[in-house]
Parts: C-alpha cells; sequence; structure tokens
C-alpha cells in the first residue's frame, strides 16, 4: 500500500471540502431552531414539519414527479426508436441530416428551446400546464436517451438479430425478443438521465409552466427571491437524502452484477 | 458401404434442391455474384470455398433470405424464394460468431425457433433435449452463452440452427472462431451429424482443407464467378485451371509450349531440356500450356532414375521439415523452382539429401495436369 503523502492529503481535503462545504451547511442549518438563516438557535426538526405542512411545496413535488415519470417514458420510448431507425434502418434519403438533427437539442442552449416550445404552444392554443411541461421535458430528454442507446446498438453484433428472424421472428418480434433485451441497460440508463433531466430543470420549464402547475425547482427558486428559509433548507437535505441513497443502490447493484459476471466467467473456463 | 455412391449430381433424373439461375448481384458498382447458375441437391454436404471477396458469403446470406439477388431466380424445392422473407424460409443459419442470444440459457436459445413455430411445450421440450444431446453438451442446458466455452458455443449455434430441421442448413465459416485441434475434431463430428439428421449442408469457408474434408462437392469461386465445382478428390487431382490448381493445395506450375505427340503431349519448358511428357486434358491440345503437378507426386532420388520420360536434374535450394513430411524446393535449369515432397516413414532415417546437392526429380506421364494457360 502507498501510504498518502502530504500534497495528496492536501489535495483531497481541500477537493472534498470545496464539493461537500455548501452542502453540509444546508444540511446543518435544516436542523436549526431559528428562523434566521445565517445564525444558530439549536437544534430542531420543526423545519420538516412545517415543510410537510406546506401545500404549495407539497403540490409543487408531486407535480415534479408526475412530470418527471411520464416525460421520462415517453422520451424512452421515442428516443430509443429514433436510436433503432437511425443505427439499423440502413441507408435512406436525409438520415446524416437526421442523425445531426437529432445530437442538435444537446448543444442548444436551454433558454432557446424553452422559448421556441413557448412560442409553438401559444400558436396552436395549447394552455400552458402539466401537459405542455411534460411535452417540452419529453422533447429534450428524447435527445440523450437517443444517445445512450445509439451507442448500445452500435456496438452490437448485427447478426444476433439476423438469427432471430432466421429463426422465424417477424422484424419486431426479432426487436421485443432479442434486441430490446439485450440494450435494456442502455435503455434504463437513458431513462433515469431523461428522469432527473426533468426532475432538475428550471429554466425550460419557466418557460412553458402556467399557473395551474409549478414544479419544484421553479418553487425553490421562486421562494429563495423572498429570502431563503429554513423550510428550503429542509427539503434540500431531503433531496440529498433521496439522491445520496439512490446513488448507493446503484453503485451497489453493479457491484454485485459485476461480481457474478466474473464467477460466471471462472464457471465457464472450468 | 453404402450400394451405390452418393452422386446425385450425376443422375439427370435427381430433382436439385437449391437451383441458382443467373443469378448476378450487385452491391452499387461492385458485382459480387455475377451470372452464377448452379444446383445443389438434397442431403449433399456442399462447400463454397474462395478467398474472402469472392461472394461466398452473398450467396449464403440470398439463400438465408438476408439478400435478395439483383437479376436470376434462386430456387428451393422447385419455388422461386426471392420474394420469401428470412423467417419464412425453411432454411437455418449458422452464423460465423454463432450469434447465440446471450440474455437467454443454451436450452431456450435451442428453443427459440421452436418457440416461434407454435410446437407444443412438451414436443419442444423433447426436441431441446434432443438437439442438446446430438452436439453433447445435455451438462450445459441452464448456462448462458458467456458461461460456456468457444468449442461449447459453436455446438450451441449448431443444434440452435439445427432444431427447426430445416430442409437447408447454411453453415458461415463455422470452425473458423475454433483452435486447430479441435477444428480437425469437429469437422468429423459435423459431417456425422450432417449423416445423422439427413439435412442438406451448404458451408462456406475460406479454408481448403475444412472444405475438402467436410463436403461432397466444393465449389470453388472466384469474383462472383464459379471456377469449378467437383468432389474434393477431382478439385485436388484434376483441376480445370492454374487458379483452381494453386488455389487447392499446393502445386508446381511450369509454362510451355505444347504439341501432341499420339496419346500424349510434350512441352518444351527451358532450353537444351527434354521436353515434359504429360497427358492432356483435351484432344489436340497445342500452344502455350501450364503443366501443374503436385510436389508428392515428385520424386527425388541420388541417381537417374530408369524407365521414365520425364526426368530433370537439379539443385537443392532449401529444406522444410515438416515432422511428416518433408519438401525439396529444387533449382532446375532455366530458373524455376520445383518442389518435391516425401513422407518421413521412418523415425531414425538420415536425411538422405542436404542443401547444394545435385538430385534428380522425377514423375510419370500421367502425375501431372497440362491447363490451358
Amino acid at each position: 500500500m502507498r501510504r498518502l503523502t502530504w500534497f495528496n492529503a492536501t489535495s483531497l481535503t481541500l477537493g472534498f471540502a470545496f464539493l461537500y462545504i455548501p452542502m453540509i451547511i444546508v444540511i446543518v442549518y435544516s436542523f436549526n431552531e431559528s428562523r434566521l438563516v445565517t445564525v444558530w438557535g439549536g437544534f430542531s426538526t420543526k423545519w420538516y414539519g412545517e415543510l410537510l405542512q406546506n401545500e404549495a411545496f407539497l403540490d409543487a413535488a408531486w407535480v415534479t414527479f408526475k412530470v418527471g415519470l411520464v416525460s421520462s417514458i415517453i422520451a424512452t420510448i421515442l428516443g430509443t426508436m429514433g436510436a433503432y431507425v437511425l443505427v439499423r434502418g440502413g441507408r435512406f434519403f436525409g438520415r446524416t441530416l437526421f442523425s445531426g438533427m437529432i445530437y442538435a437539442p444537446l448543444v442548444m442552449p436551454e433558454v432557446i428551446t424553452g422559448l421556441s416550445l413557448l412560442l409553438l404552444f401559444i400558436s396552436i392554443g395549447l394552455d400552458r400546464g402539466l401537459f405542455t411541461i411534460i411535452l417540452a421535458h419529453a422533447t429534450f430528454s428524447m435527445c440523450y436517451v437517443s444517445v445512450v442507446v445509439s451507442s448500445r446498438l452500435v456496438s452490437f453484433d448485427r447478426s444476433v438479430e439476423e438469427a432471430a428472424l432466421d429463426l422465424g421472428c417477424t422484424p419486431f418480434e426479432a426487436f421485443r425478443l432479442v434486441t430490446l433485451p439485450i440494450i435494456a441497460p442502455a435503455v434504463i440508463s437513458g431513462w433515469l438521465l431523461a428522469l432527473t433531466l426533468s426532475l432538475d430543470d428550471l429554466v425550460i420549464a419557466s418557460f412553458v409552466a402556467g399557473p395551474s402547475a409549478t414544479t419544484l425547482p421553479i418553487k425553490v427558486f421562486s421562494s429563495i427571491r423572498l429570502g431563503v428559509s429554513p423550510e428550503i433548507n429542509a427539503l434540500s437535505t431531503i433531496l440529498i437524502g433521496i439522491v445520496t441513497i439512490g446513488t448507493f443502490a446503484a453503485s451497489l447493484t453493479t457491484k454485485r452484477a459485476v461480481m457474478r459476471k466474473d464467477r460466471e466467467r471462472r464457471l465457464a473456463e472450468q | 458401404m453404402p450400394e451405390t455412391a452418393f452422386e446425385p449430381w450425376k443422375d439427370p433424373s435427381a430433382k436439385p434442391l437449391i437451383q441458382f439461375r443467373n443469378v448476378t448481384k450487385r452491391f452499387g458498382d461492385f458485382v459480387a455474384i455475377d451470372d452464377l447458375s448452379i444446383d445443389i441437391f438434397e442431403k449433399e454436404f456442399f462447400a463454397l470455398l474462395g478467398p474472402s471477396g469472392c461472394g461466398k458469403t452473398t450467396m449464403m446470406r440470398m439463400l438465408a433470405g438476408f439478400e435478395t439477388p439483383t437479376s436470376g431466380t434462386i430456387m428451393l424445392d422447385g419455388k422461386d424464394i426471392s420474394p420469401i422473407p428470412p423467417n419464412k424460409r425453411s432454411v437455418n443459419m449458422m452464423f460465423q460468431s454463432y450469434a447465440l442470444f446471450p440474455h437467454l440459457t443454451v436450452y431456450d436459445n435451442i428453443a427459440f425457433g421452436l418457440k416461434r413455430s407454435k410446437m407444443p411445450k412438451d414436443e419442444i421440450d423433447a426436441r431441446v433435449k434432443e438437439m442438446l444431446r446430438l452436439v453433447q453438451i445435455e451438462k450445459f442446458g441452464n448456462r448462458k452463452p458467456e458461461q460456456i466455452s468457444g468449442g461449447q458455443r459453436q455446438r450451441v449455434a449448431l443444434a440452435r440452427a439445427l432444431a427447426k430441421a430445416p430442409k437447408l442448413l447454411l453453415l458461415d465459416e463455422p470452425l473458423s472462431a475454433l483452435d486447430k485441434k479441435l477444428r480437425q475434431e469437429t469437422q468429423f463430428e459435423l459431417m456425422d451429424i450432417q449423416e445423422k439428421t439427413g439435412t442438406t449442408f451448404v458451408v462456406v469457408t475460406h479454408d481448403q482443407e475444412e472444405a475438402m474434408t467436410v463436403a461432397s462437392r466444393v465449389a470453388v469461386m472466384d469474383h462472383g464467378k464459379l471456377k469449378q465445382v467437383d468432389t474434393p478428390d477431382q478439385i485436388y487431382e484434376a483441376p480445370n485451371s492454374t487458379y483452381v490448381a494453386d488455389f487447392i493445395g499446393d502445386v508446381n506450375i511450369i509454362e510451355g509450349h505444347a504439341t501432341t505427340q499420339g496419346d500424349t503431349v510434350a512441352i518444351a519448358w527451358a532450353e537444351g531440356q527434354p521436353s515434359i511428357i504429360g497427358t492432356p486434358t483435351r484432344p489436340g491440345m497445342a500452344g502455350k500450356v501450364s503443366f501443374a503437378i503436385r510436389p508428392e507426386k515428385v520424386a527425388i532420388s541420388a541417381e537417374k532414375p530408369k524407365d521414365l520420360n520425364n526426368v530433370v536434374q537439379g539443385k537443392i535450394l532449401d529444406i522444410a521439415y515438416l515432422g511428416n513430411l518433408s519438401t525439396y524446393h529444387v533449382a532446375l535449369p532455366g530458373g524455376i523452382t520445383i518442389k518435391a515432397q516425401t513422407a518421413n516413414s521412418r523415425r531414425r532415417a538420415r536425411r538422405p539429401f542436404t542443401w547444394d546437392d545435385e538430385v534428380w526429380l522425377s514423375w510419370t506421364d500421367t502425375a501431372g495436369i497440362v491447363l490451358d494457360s
């Protein structure tokens, strides 16, 4: 084992301090008794209680959850279909243009995406609300799904699909029974990415959200403008907790899967 | 021993299982298959042999239904199969990469095709078990493809392709991923399985040894055309062109000028040297020809052999000792080098010749083949 040198120890401390001190402050002050954010008034969990009484926050959280779930599912379906056609569809007229266009929204500034969607919804007379946020989120996150899924499709052996056709599958059956199970990990990570992007999004949502539906990021941002309240700290702490648990669970499952694969490979070599 | 040899291609009343009729396949400007016609019969083990890019894989993919001919027709059992998609053809394929489904067990891989055909469950089970037995992998039914070795994967791929009892089984370089020893063992097993199931096999390979070992007939291809279609021994002993002679095995080719002398041809090949006497492949051969002779048919001796027409003296340039055989590279007058091969049938025999020895090479009148060049 190499010993930690003085230089390495310092870099480690500084780096992690830089990353985590802001979050630690939020967590600590969420348990503050005092209403004033900068003054420590003793330990208390009362802001968590108040948060759970705050209808506006709970509504916003519920809207965010619904938007995230529905939009990420739509984005996953559309993104996977798009990736499949662009990778497997053979050469058709305008294919290069289409593959370029599917990546364009990735580099498009969010302000422009938001504005263009807003103009579209206004011009077709769609009332802004839950539905328009779902549509907007599905639109921009399907590109991400498409990128993730197509990189997996490019790397897998085409003859596996041909074998399925050869053994009597219709093209749709071949996709459902062979292609989809093989690309499933990419589809799932694409879906998680779409979900995260949707839960996170402030800019696009603030363009297309209406008075009837507000997402959590919009709510947090607008209440910050009136001053940081301890309730926001409590909310942030809950979110940090959820993300931490999620990340731990994901890395644990991955590690287990890797270990299982290793064991199976050893078995094969016997 | 069968009473009559299996030679349906010689029987004019035999109905071919597969017929290629003037089939051409183009990919853009590239002609992969060039106006090709051929008949393949039921229960044949037919090998398509050629260098990469000769069109052999395209022929196979057209049979499987992954490509359609640009012109011409392909008939299976007397029916044009061009409009039939791959999933409706009674043709199965074993892929070069095996293309096993990584998310399914060995058992489910083999059952995959049967489940698509709406076969009752207990029949599927019986059939899968029969297939596992046939290719001797009963123990591995519950494993995933990544949990078995390369040789076992090859067996699973074969079992999966045979499970639906297709009229025709296509094998794309079936043994290329195996090491040499395993490949040789598997060749015999493949022949055995072909005989047991009575399925027509069409195998694509670039390995001439593999084609010669397994096939009832071999088609040698080059640039989308068939060069020769014949039994392995005919391909080897009676090639119809220098291309085929050169592609299959080792061969010495001597260019010369032929004149017919009764039943034989005399080939003048170097000034001041007696002509090579050979047997013509067609009557009245004359003019520029190539004389092709296999190294093992050239005898090498220290003294001049008597009673033979074809005797030349030369000097040993190189000796390749292969264990079972020794190949001598002998320089002849006129700058030609000829390979002569002898079997090392004794273990302790001293090698009789060494570098720079003057030796005599000889062969009979029928040992070589005279080809138009």
